[in-house]
Protein backbone atom coordinates (compact mmCIF):
# COMPACT_ATOMS: atom_id res chain seq x y z
CA UNK A 1 0.00 0.00 0.00
CA UNK A 2 1.85 3.38 -0.75
CA UNK A 3 -0.62 4.89 1.11
CA UNK A 4 0.82 3.75 4.50
CA UNK A 5 4.71 4.01 2.57
CA UNK A 6 4.96 7.30 2.59
CA UNK A 7 3.92 8.48 6.68
CA UNK A 8 5.55 11.42 7.94
CA UNK A 9 8.10 11.00 10.47
CA UNK A 10 11.72 9.20 11.01
CA UNK A 11 12.40 5.58 11.98
CA UNK A 12 11.88 6.30 15.90
CA UNK A 13 8.43 7.61 15.22
CA UNK A 14 7.44 4.50 13.90
CA UNK A 15 7.98 2.18 17.40
CA UNK A 16 4.26 2.41 17.38
CA UNK A 17 3.24 1.74 13.95
CA UNK A 18 3.02 -1.62 12.18
CA UNK A 19 0.68 -2.13 9.60
CA UNK A 20 0.57 -5.76 8.02
CA UNK A 21 -1.56 -6.11 4.86
CA UNK A 22 -2.74 -8.89 3.00
CA UNK A 23 -3.49 -8.72 -0.63
CA UNK A 24 -4.40 -10.37 -4.19
CA UNK A 25 -3.11 -9.87 -6.90
CA UNK A 26 -5.48 -10.11 -10.20
CA UNK A 27 -5.35 -13.14 -12.00
CA UNK A 28 -2.74 -15.19 -9.98
CA UNK A 29 -3.84 -15.45 -6.48
CA UNK A 30 -7.33 -13.58 -6.21
CA UNK A 31 -9.62 -17.16 -6.45
CA UNK A 32 -11.50 -17.03 -3.42
CA UNK A 33 -8.96 -14.75 -2.03
CA UNK A 34 -12.48 -13.32 0.51
CA UNK A 35 -12.45 -16.40 3.20
CA UNK A 36 -8.42 -15.69 3.23
CA UNK A 37 -8.52 -12.06 3.59
CA UNK A 38 -11.41 -12.44 6.24
CA UNK A 39 -9.14 -15.13 8.38
CA UNK A 40 -6.07 -12.69 8.22
CA UNK A 41 -8.03 -10.39 9.92
CA UNK A 42 -9.80 -13.15 12.34
CA UNK A 43 -5.91 -14.05 12.91
CA UNK A 44 -5.02 -11.12 14.47
CA UNK A 45 -7.70 -10.64 16.97
CA UNK A 46 -5.72 -12.02 19.53
CA UNK A 47 -2.77 -9.69 18.94
CA UNK A 48 -4.66 -6.55 19.81
CA UNK A 49 -4.59 -4.70 16.84
CA UNK A 50 -5.26 -1.05 17.18
CA UNK A 51 -7.16 -1.26 14.17
CA UNK A 52 -8.20 -3.50 11.14
CA UNK A 53 -9.43 -2.33 7.83
CA UNK A 54 -10.15 -3.14 4.35
CA UNK A 55 -9.75 -1.51 1.66
CA UNK A 56 -13.50 -0.77 0.15
CA UNK A 57 -15.72 -0.26 3.44
CA UNK A 58 -13.04 0.99 5.76
CA UNK A 59 -11.93 0.42 8.80
CA UNK A 60 -13.19 -0.37 12.74
CA UNK A 61 -14.41 3.41 13.39
CA UNK A 62 -16.88 4.24 10.94
CA UNK A 63 -20.01 7.40 9.95
CA UNK A 64 -22.77 7.11 11.07
CA UNK A 65 -25.26 7.33 8.22
CA UNK A 66 -27.93 7.69 10.84
CA UNK A 67 -26.57 9.99 14.17
CA UNK A 68 -28.96 10.53 16.87
CA UNK A 69 -28.53 14.38 17.96
CA UNK A 70 -27.97 13.29 21.96
CA UNK A 71 -24.55 11.96 20.50
CA UNK A 72 -23.00 15.04 21.33
CA UNK A 73 -23.29 14.92 24.87
CA UNK A 74 -23.02 11.01 24.89
CA UNK A 75 -20.91 9.69 21.67
CA UNK A 76 -18.21 7.19 22.64
CA UNK A 77 -16.34 6.50 19.65
CA UNK A 78 -15.77 3.11 19.56
CA UNK A 79 -13.36 0.14 17.49
CA UNK A 80 -15.64 -2.27 16.00
CA UNK A 81 -13.78 -5.00 15.05
CA UNK A 82 -16.11 -7.25 13.85
CA UNK A 83 -18.25 -5.40 11.56
CA UNK A 84 -14.76 -5.03 9.85
CA UNK A 85 -14.38 -9.03 9.35
CA UNK A 86 -18.27 -9.85 8.76
CA UNK A 87 -18.29 -6.52 6.14
CA UNK A 88 -15.04 -7.89 3.75
CA UNK A 89 -17.30 -9.40 0.72
CA UNK A 90 -15.17 -9.20 -2.06
CA UNK A 91 -11.73 -8.79 -3.42
CA UNK A 92 -9.93 -5.72 -2.03
CA UNK A 93 -6.59 -5.30 0.68
CA UNK A 94 -7.10 -6.12 4.17
CA UNK A 95 -5.01 -4.46 6.93
CA UNK A 96 -4.12 -5.14 10.43
CA UNK A 97 -2.42 -2.29 12.50
CA UNK A 98 -0.41 -3.16 15.63
CA UNK A 99 1.21 0.03 17.89
CA UNK A 100 4.18 -2.57 19.39
CA UNK A 101 6.71 -4.32 17.67
CA UNK A 102 6.07 -7.88 19.66
CA UNK A 103 2.41 -7.83 18.60
CA UNK A 104 3.40 -6.88 14.82
CA UNK A 105 6.13 -9.88 14.99
CA UNK A 106 3.99 -12.41 16.75
CA UNK A 107 1.14 -11.64 14.30
CA UNK A 108 3.60 -12.01 11.13
CA UNK A 109 4.55 -15.12 12.20
CA UNK A 110 1.05 -16.75 12.63
CA UNK A 111 0.47 -15.81 8.70
CA UNK A 112 3.55 -17.40 7.80
CA UNK A 113 2.15 -20.37 9.72
CA UNK A 114 -1.07 -20.41 8.26
CA UNK A 115 0.07 -20.06 4.39
CA UNK A 116 -2.85 -18.33 3.03
CA UNK A 117 -1.03 -17.32 -0.19
CA UNK A 118 -1.60 -14.13 -0.07
CA UNK A 119 0.96 -11.45 -0.84
CA UNK A 120 1.66 -10.27 2.89
CA UNK A 121 3.55 -6.87 3.34
CA UNK A 122 4.36 -5.09 6.35
CA UNK A 123 5.21 -0.98 6.07
CA UNK A 124 6.75 -0.09 9.01
CA UNK A 125 10.34 1.60 9.77
CA UNK A 126 12.83 -0.60 7.48
CA UNK A 127 14.35 -2.27 10.86
CA UNK A 128 10.96 -2.72 12.09
CA UNK A 129 10.08 -4.82 9.23
CA UNK A 130 13.16 -6.44 9.29
CA UNK A 131 12.96 -7.56 12.92
CA UNK A 132 9.45 -9.13 12.27
CA UNK A 133 10.78 -10.75 9.38
CA UNK A 134 13.76 -11.98 11.22
CA UNK A 135 11.21 -13.31 14.52
CA UNK A 136 9.19 -15.23 11.75
CA UNK A 137 12.45 -17.18 10.15
CA UNK A 138 11.11 -15.28 6.65
CA UNK A 139 13.97 -13.35 4.42
CA UNK A 140 12.27 -10.30 2.58
CA UNK A 141 11.22 -10.49 -0.93
CA UNK A 142 11.14 -6.73 -1.86
CA UNK A 143 10.98 -3.88 -0.49
CA UNK A 144 9.91 -0.24 -1.37
CA UNK A 145 11.30 2.53 0.04
CA UNK A 146 10.10 6.07 0.75
CA UNK A 147 12.07 8.88 -0.11
CA UNK A 148 9.37 11.42 1.62
CA UNK A 149 8.37 14.69 -0.10
CA UNK A 150 9.67 16.60 -2.20
CA UNK A 151 8.89 19.77 -5.02
CA UNK A 152 6.70 22.33 -3.01
CA UNK A 153 7.09 21.17 -0.07
CA UNK A 154 6.35 24.63 1.14
CA UNK A 155 2.35 23.90 0.57
CA UNK A 156 3.07 21.15 3.38
CA UNK A 157 1.84 21.93 6.95
CA UNK A 158 3.82 21.71 10.11
CA UNK A 159 4.97 18.62 11.57
CA UNK A 160 2.69 17.52 13.58
CA UNK A 161 -0.11 18.41 11.40
CA UNK A 162 1.87 16.23 8.48
CA UNK A 163 2.75 13.23 11.04
CA UNK A 164 -1.43 12.98 11.96
CA UNK A 165 -2.55 13.74 8.17
CA UNK A 166 -0.32 11.35 6.11
CA UNK A 167 -1.22 8.56 8.10
CA UNK A 168 -4.28 8.20 5.90
CA UNK A 169 -1.69 8.14 2.63
CA UNK A 170 -4.63 8.87 0.29
CA UNK A 171 -5.31 11.71 1.88
CA UNK A 172 -8.81 11.96 3.50
CA UNK A 173 -7.59 13.22 7.05
CA UNK A 174 -7.58 16.86 5.87
CA UNK A 175 -4.69 19.38 7.31
CA UNK A 176 -6.92 21.47 8.37
CA UNK A 177 -9.32 18.87 10.53
CA UNK A 178 -5.92 17.54 11.77
CA UNK A 179 -5.07 21.18 12.79
CA UNK A 180 -8.35 21.45 14.47
CA UNK A 181 -7.96 18.68 16.66
CA UNK A 182 -4.68 19.38 17.72
CA UNK A 183 -5.79 22.48 18.71
CA UNK A 184 -9.30 21.26 20.37
CA UNK A 185 -7.20 18.89 22.49
CA UNK A 186 -4.93 22.06 23.42
CA UNK A 187 -8.11 24.26 24.34
CA UNK A 188 -9.08 20.87 26.64
CA UNK A 189 -12.40 20.46 24.70
CA UNK A 190 -11.52 16.83 23.25
CA UNK A 191 -9.51 14.17 24.61
CA UNK A 192 -5.97 13.21 22.71
CA UNK A 193 -7.86 9.58 22.00
CA UNK A 194 -11.30 11.52 21.39
CA UNK A 195 -9.92 13.44 18.92
CA UNK A 196 -7.43 10.35 17.56
CA UNK A 197 -10.68 8.42 16.27
CA UNK A 198 -12.36 11.33 15.18
CA UNK A 199 -9.79 11.44 12.48
CA UNK A 200 -10.37 7.59 12.37
CA UNK A 201 -13.64 7.95 10.70
CA UNK A 202 -12.28 9.73 7.79
CA UNK A 203 -10.00 6.65 6.41
CA UNK A 204 -11.09 4.91 4.37
CA UNK A 205 -8.76 1.63 4.01
CA UNK A 206 -8.21 1.28 8.26
CA UNK A 207 -4.76 1.82 7.73
CA UNK A 208 -5.01 4.84 10.23
CA UNK A 209 -3.50 4.08 13.61
CA UNK A 210 -5.47 5.67 16.29
CA UNK A 211 -2.84 4.52 18.68
CA UNK A 212 0.30 7.12 17.52
CA UNK A 213 -2.54 9.35 16.67
CA UNK A 214 -2.94 9.63 19.91
CA UNK A 215 0.47 10.30 21.00
CA UNK A 216 0.98 12.61 18.89
CA UNK A 217 -1.83 14.83 19.97
CA UNK A 218 -0.23 14.35 23.60
CA UNK A 219 3.02 15.54 22.03
CA UNK A 220 1.57 18.67 20.53
CA UNK A 221 -0.65 19.22 23.71
CA UNK A 222 2.57 20.26 25.56
CA UNK A 223 4.56 22.20 22.72
CA UNK A 224 3.80 26.03 22.09
CA UNK A 225 3.25 26.15 18.18
CA UNK B 1 -20.17 17.08 -4.76
CA UNK B 2 -22.08 19.89 -3.83
CA UNK B 3 -24.32 21.14 -0.81
CA UNK B 4 -27.67 21.06 -0.81
CA UNK B 5 -28.38 25.39 0.31
CA UNK B 6 -31.94 24.44 1.35
CA UNK B 7 -30.25 22.00 3.71
CA UNK B 8 -26.99 23.65 4.77
CA UNK B 9 -26.75 25.43 8.29
CA UNK B 10 -23.24 26.82 7.58
CA UNK B 11 -21.84 24.79 10.93
CA UNK B 12 -18.62 25.29 8.60
CA UNK B 13 -17.51 21.41 9.67
CA UNK B 14 -17.31 20.41 6.10
CA UNK B 15 -15.05 23.21 5.37
CA UNK B 16 -12.76 21.61 7.88
CA UNK B 17 -12.67 17.85 6.37
CA UNK B 18 -12.16 18.77 2.89
CA UNK B 19 -8.61 18.07 2.11
CA UNK B 20 -8.48 20.32 -0.93
CA UNK B 21 -9.77 23.11 1.20
CA UNK B 22 -12.41 23.15 -1.59
CA UNK B 23 -15.35 24.02 0.86
CA UNK B 24 -15.92 27.48 2.05
CA UNK B 25 -19.17 29.43 3.89
CA UNK B 26 -20.07 32.05 1.67
CA UNK B 27 -20.93 35.03 3.97
CA UNK B 28 -23.32 36.50 1.29
CA UNK B 29 -25.08 33.13 1.66
CA UNK B 30 -24.61 32.20 4.76
CA UNK B 31 -24.08 28.47 3.09
CA UNK B 32 -21.49 26.33 2.58
CA UNK B 33 -20.67 26.11 -1.19
CA UNK B 34 -18.16 23.84 -3.04
CA UNK B 35 -15.48 25.56 -5.26
CA UNK B 36 -16.12 23.20 -8.34
CA UNK B 37 -12.56 23.54 -9.96
CA UNK B 38 -11.09 22.48 -6.96
CA UNK B 39 -13.28 19.56 -5.68
CA UNK B 40 -10.96 16.59 -6.56
CA UNK B 41 -14.36 14.24 -5.56
CA UNK B 42 -12.84 12.50 -3.23
CA UNK B 43 -16.21 11.89 -1.39
CA UNK B 44 -13.81 12.88 2.11
CA UNK B 45 -16.77 15.16 2.79
CA UNK B 46 -19.64 13.04 2.32
CA UNK B 47 -18.04 9.64 2.76
CA UNK B 48 -16.46 10.50 6.19
CA UNK B 49 -19.16 12.62 8.14
CA UNK B 50 -21.65 11.16 9.90
CA UNK B 51 -25.11 12.08 9.50
CA UNK B 52 -28.21 14.13 11.85
CA UNK B 53 -30.80 14.73 9.33
CA UNK B 54 -32.23 17.55 11.51
CA UNK B 55 -34.50 19.74 10.75
CA UNK B 56 -32.63 23.42 9.09
CA UNK B 57 -35.28 25.63 10.25
CA UNK B 58 -35.57 24.76 13.78
CA UNK B 59 -31.33 24.41 13.47
CA UNK B 60 -31.12 27.84 12.01
CA UNK B 61 -33.52 28.90 14.54
CA UNK B 62 -31.42 27.76 17.20
CA UNK B 63 -27.93 28.71 16.19
CA UNK B 64 -29.52 32.41 15.47
CA UNK B 65 -31.10 32.29 19.23
CA UNK B 66 -27.38 31.00 20.61
CA UNK B 67 -26.50 33.67 18.61
CA UNK B 68 -28.17 36.57 19.83
CA UNK B 69 -27.26 34.96 23.17
CA UNK B 70 -23.26 34.96 22.36
CA UNK B 71 -23.24 31.45 23.34
CA UNK B 72 -21.89 28.63 20.69
CA UNK B 73 -22.66 25.26 20.83
CA UNK B 74 -20.25 23.20 20.97
CA UNK B 75 -20.96 20.12 18.28
CA UNK B 76 -19.52 16.87 16.94
CA UNK B 77 -16.49 18.10 14.80
CA UNK B 78 -17.73 15.06 12.30
CA UNK B 79 -21.24 15.63 11.57
CA UNK B 80 -22.91 17.20 8.79
CA UNK B 81 -26.25 18.01 11.06
CA UNK B 82 -28.57 18.47 8.34
CA UNK B 83 -26.99 15.92 5.27
CA UNK B 84 -26.60 18.65 3.21
CA UNK B 85 -23.94 16.85 1.21
CA UNK B 86 -25.22 15.75 -2.15
CA UNK B 87 -22.64 13.63 -4.89
CA UNK B 88 -23.76 14.95 -8.17
CA UNK B 89 -23.61 12.73 -11.35
CA UNK B 90 -20.05 12.53 -12.84
CA UNK B 91 -19.60 12.54 -16.52
CA UNK B 92 -16.94 12.53 -18.95
CA UNK B 93 -13.82 14.11 -18.10
CA UNK B 94 -14.64 14.91 -14.46
CA UNK B 95 -15.53 11.56 -13.62
CA UNK B 96 -11.31 10.46 -13.90
CA UNK B 97 -11.36 12.92 -10.57
CA UNK B 98 -13.05 10.54 -8.25
CA UNK B 99 -11.35 7.50 -9.92
CA UNK B 100 -8.30 9.17 -9.03
CA UNK B 101 -9.29 10.89 -5.83
CA UNK B 102 -11.62 8.51 -4.05
CA UNK B 103 -9.39 5.42 -2.59
CA UNK B 104 -13.08 3.05 -2.47
CA UNK B 105 -13.64 3.41 -6.13
CA UNK B 106 -11.32 0.92 -7.97
CA UNK B 107 -9.85 1.90 -11.26
CA UNK B 108 -11.27 0.32 -14.10
CA UNK B 109 -8.15 0.01 -16.16
CA UNK B 110 -6.57 -2.23 -13.09
CA UNK B 111 -9.24 -3.17 -10.40
CA UNK B 112 -7.47 -2.04 -7.95
CA UNK B 113 -8.63 0.40 -5.43
CA UNK B 114 -7.19 3.13 -3.43
CA UNK B 115 -4.58 4.15 -6.22
CA UNK B 116 -4.61 1.60 -8.42
CA UNK B 117 -1.12 0.24 -8.16
CA UNK B 118 0.26 -3.34 -7.20
CA UNK B 119 4.14 -2.34 -7.18
CA UNK B 120 6.42 -4.35 -5.00
CA UNK B 121 2.90 -5.30 -2.94
CA UNK B 122 2.16 -8.41 -5.27
CA UNK B 123 5.94 -8.82 -6.67
CA UNK B 124 6.37 -12.51 -4.79
CA UNK B 125 4.18 -13.78 -7.50
CA UNK B 126 4.09 -11.33 -10.20
CA UNK B 127 7.79 -10.97 -10.77
CA UNK B 128 7.54 -6.92 -11.65
CA UNK B 129 10.77 -5.69 -10.29
CA UNK B 130 13.66 -8.56 -10.89
CA UNK B 131 16.69 -8.38 -9.67
CA UNK B 132 18.80 -5.62 -11.08
CA UNK B 133 16.24 -3.59 -11.32
CA UNK B 134 14.12 -1.02 -9.39
CA UNK B 135 10.73 0.27 -9.54
CA UNK B 136 9.76 3.66 -9.41
CA UNK B 137 6.24 5.34 -8.11
CA UNK B 138 6.55 8.73 -8.21
CA UNK B 139 3.00 10.28 -6.65
CA UNK B 140 2.29 13.69 -7.18
CA UNK B 141 -0.23 15.49 -5.65
CA UNK B 142 -0.18 13.94 -1.76
CA UNK B 143 -0.67 14.54 0.85
CA UNK B 144 -3.50 17.45 0.79
CA UNK B 145 -2.25 19.31 -2.25
CA UNK B 146 -3.76 17.99 -5.08
CA UNK B 147 -2.41 17.84 -8.94
CA UNK B 148 -3.29 18.24 -12.28
CA UNK B 149 -2.65 16.35 -15.33
CA UNK B 150 -0.92 18.86 -17.77
CA UNK B 151 1.60 18.93 -14.33
CA UNK B 152 1.69 14.89 -14.30
CA UNK B 153 2.20 15.35 -18.06
CA UNK B 154 6.12 17.28 -18.01
CA UNK B 155 6.78 13.62 -15.96
CA UNK B 156 5.43 11.21 -18.13
CA UNK B 157 7.01 13.10 -21.06
CA UNK B 158 10.33 13.09 -19.84
CA UNK B 159 10.35 9.79 -18.90
CA UNK B 160 9.15 8.98 -22.85
CA UNK B 161 12.01 11.32 -24.22
CA UNK B 162 14.50 9.10 -22.31
CA UNK B 163 12.94 6.12 -23.33
CA UNK B 164 11.55 5.11 -20.16
CA UNK B 165 8.48 2.50 -20.89
CA UNK B 166 5.59 2.74 -18.02
CA UNK B 167 4.25 0.15 -16.18
CA UNK B 168 1.00 -1.57 -18.17
CA UNK B 169 -1.04 -2.06 -14.89
CA UNK B 170 -1.51 1.31 -13.54
CA UNK B 171 -4.25 4.06 -14.41
CA UNK B 172 -2.16 6.72 -15.90
CA UNK B 173 -0.69 4.68 -18.34
CA UNK B 174 -4.10 3.77 -19.17
CA UNK B 175 -4.42 7.55 -19.91
CA UNK B 176 -1.51 8.05 -21.92
CA UNK B 177 -3.07 9.11 -25.60
CA UNK B 178 0.30 8.66 -26.97
CA UNK B 179 2.56 6.37 -24.53
CA UNK B 180 6.07 6.86 -26.85
CA UNK B 181 5.80 10.51 -26.31
CA UNK B 182 4.39 10.45 -22.46
CA UNK B 183 0.88 12.27 -23.87
CA UNK B 184 -1.99 12.26 -21.71
CA UNK B 185 -5.08 12.32 -23.37
CA UNK B 186 -5.96 15.94 -23.88
CA UNK B 187 -9.56 16.54 -22.37
CA UNK B 188 -8.18 15.11 -18.90
CA UNK B 189 -5.67 17.46 -18.65
CA UNK B 190 -6.88 20.16 -16.72
CA UNK B 191 -9.02 17.62 -14.66
CA UNK B 192 -7.39 18.24 -10.48
CA UNK B 193 -7.24 14.90 -8.47
CA UNK B 194 -5.93 14.20 -5.12
CA UNK B 195 -3.07 12.00 -6.57
CA UNK B 196 -1.68 10.19 -8.43
CA UNK B 197 1.28 7.61 -9.33
CA UNK B 198 3.18 7.73 -12.35
CA UNK B 199 4.93 4.04 -12.24
CA UNK B 200 8.43 2.84 -14.17
CA UNK B 201 11.07 0.61 -13.79
CA UNK B 202 14.71 1.00 -15.01
CA UNK B 203 17.73 -0.86 -14.38
CA UNK B 204 19.88 0.04 -11.19
CA UNK B 205 22.32 1.63 -12.96
CA UNK B 206 19.61 4.12 -14.32
CA UNK B 207 17.87 4.72 -11.17
CA UNK B 208 20.22 7.88 -10.42
CA UNK B 209 19.06 9.45 -14.10
CA UNK B 210 15.11 8.69 -12.91
CA UNK B 211 15.77 10.46 -9.65
CA UNK B 212 17.36 13.38 -11.32
CA UNK B 213 14.82 13.79 -13.95
CA UNK B 214 11.88 14.06 -10.84
CA UNK B 215 13.94 16.75 -9.73
CA UNK B 216 13.68 18.80 -13.07
CA UNK B 217 10.18 18.27 -13.24
CA UNK B 218 9.35 19.30 -9.66
CA UNK B 219 10.91 22.97 -10.72
CA UNK B 220 7.89 23.07 -12.86
CA UNK B 221 5.46 21.47 -11.12
CA UNK B 222 3.34 23.50 -8.45
CA UNK B 223 2.50 20.52 -6.06
CA UNK B 224 4.46 18.02 -4.16
CA UNK B 225 6.00 14.71 -5.53
CA UNK B 226 6.85 11.67 -3.06
CA UNK B 227 8.67 8.68 -4.76
CA UNK B 228 8.75 5.13 -3.53
CA UNK B 229 11.85 2.68 -5.18
CA UNK B 230 11.16 -0.48 -5.12
CA UNK B 231 13.62 -3.83 -5.08
CA UNK B 232 14.68 -7.07 -5.16
CA UNK B 233 16.01 -8.51 -2.04
CA UNK B 234 18.90 -11.53 -2.18
CA UNK B 235 18.26 -15.05 -1.44
CA UNK B 236 19.40 -14.04 2.35
CA UNK B 237 16.55 -11.15 2.19
CA UNK B 238 19.07 -8.44 2.14
CA UNK B 239 19.07 -5.44 -0.13
CA UNK B 240 22.33 -3.15 -0.51
CA UNK B 241 22.83 -2.23 -3.62
CA UNK B 242 19.52 0.25 -4.21
CA UNK B 243 19.89 1.29 -0.49
CA UNK B 244 23.80 2.60 -0.68
CA UNK B 245 22.68 4.15 -4.23
CA UNK B 246 20.19 6.38 -2.58
CA UNK B 247 22.05 7.36 0.22
CA UNK B 248 25.00 9.07 -1.95
CA UNK B 249 22.15 10.49 -3.92
CA UNK B 250 21.09 12.50 -0.19
CA UNK B 251 18.68 10.85 0.37
CA UNK B 252 18.15 9.05 3.99
CA UNK B 253 15.02 6.34 3.71
CA UNK B 254 13.26 5.53 7.17
CA UNK B 255 10.69 3.71 6.06
CA UNK B 256 9.72 0.87 3.75
CA UNK B 257 7.10 -1.76 2.46
CA UNK B 258 8.57 -4.83 3.09
CA UNK B 259 6.62 -7.63 0.50
CA UNK B 260 7.73 -11.05 2.42
CA UNK B 261 7.65 -13.06 -0.05
CA UNK B 262 4.51 -15.56 1.12
CA UNK B 263 2.32 -15.03 -1.75
CA UNK B 264 1.84 -18.02 -3.85
CA UNK B 265 -0.26 -18.66 -7.64
CA UNK B 266 -3.26 -20.33 -6.88
CA UNK B 267 -5.77 -18.88 -9.44
CA UNK B 268 -5.91 -22.81 -11.55
CA UNK B 269 -6.05 -20.73 -14.94
CA UNK B 270 -2.76 -18.75 -13.74
CA UNK B 271 -1.03 -22.10 -12.37
CA UNK B 272 -1.46 -23.88 -15.52
CA UNK B 273 0.17 -21.02 -17.91
CA UNK B 274 2.96 -21.03 -15.01
CA UNK B 275 3.06 -24.78 -15.79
Amino acid sequence: MTNTLHRYGNAESFRDDYVVFAMASKGKNDDDCVPKLKRFLEMALPFHPVNLGDAIHGGSVRPSENMNPAAHWTRELKRDFRAVIDGLTEYTTAAAVFDNLSAAEEFVKAVKQADLGLCINISTSIDGAQQCCCAASQNRHSVGYSLGFQGKTEKLPNTQVLMLATMCGHGMISASFAKKMIDWVKEGRRTPEQAALYMANFCSCGVYNPSRAKRILEEAQHTQK
Amino acid sequence: MKINSDKCVACGNCTYVCPMGAIYVDQSLNRAVVDQDECVECYTCFNGMSKEHLNPTVVRTLRALFKMMRLRFDPEPDVCPTSALEPQELVWPRVVRRAFSDPRVPHESTGVSGRGTEEVKTNDITGRVQPGEVGFTIEFGRPGVGVRFHEIQRMTQALAKAGIGFEAKNPITSLLSDPASGTIREDVLNEKILSAIVEVKVPIARMEEIIRMVREVEKQVDTVIAIGVGARCDDEGQEQEVFSALQRLGYQPERAKTNLGLGRITNIKALQEHA
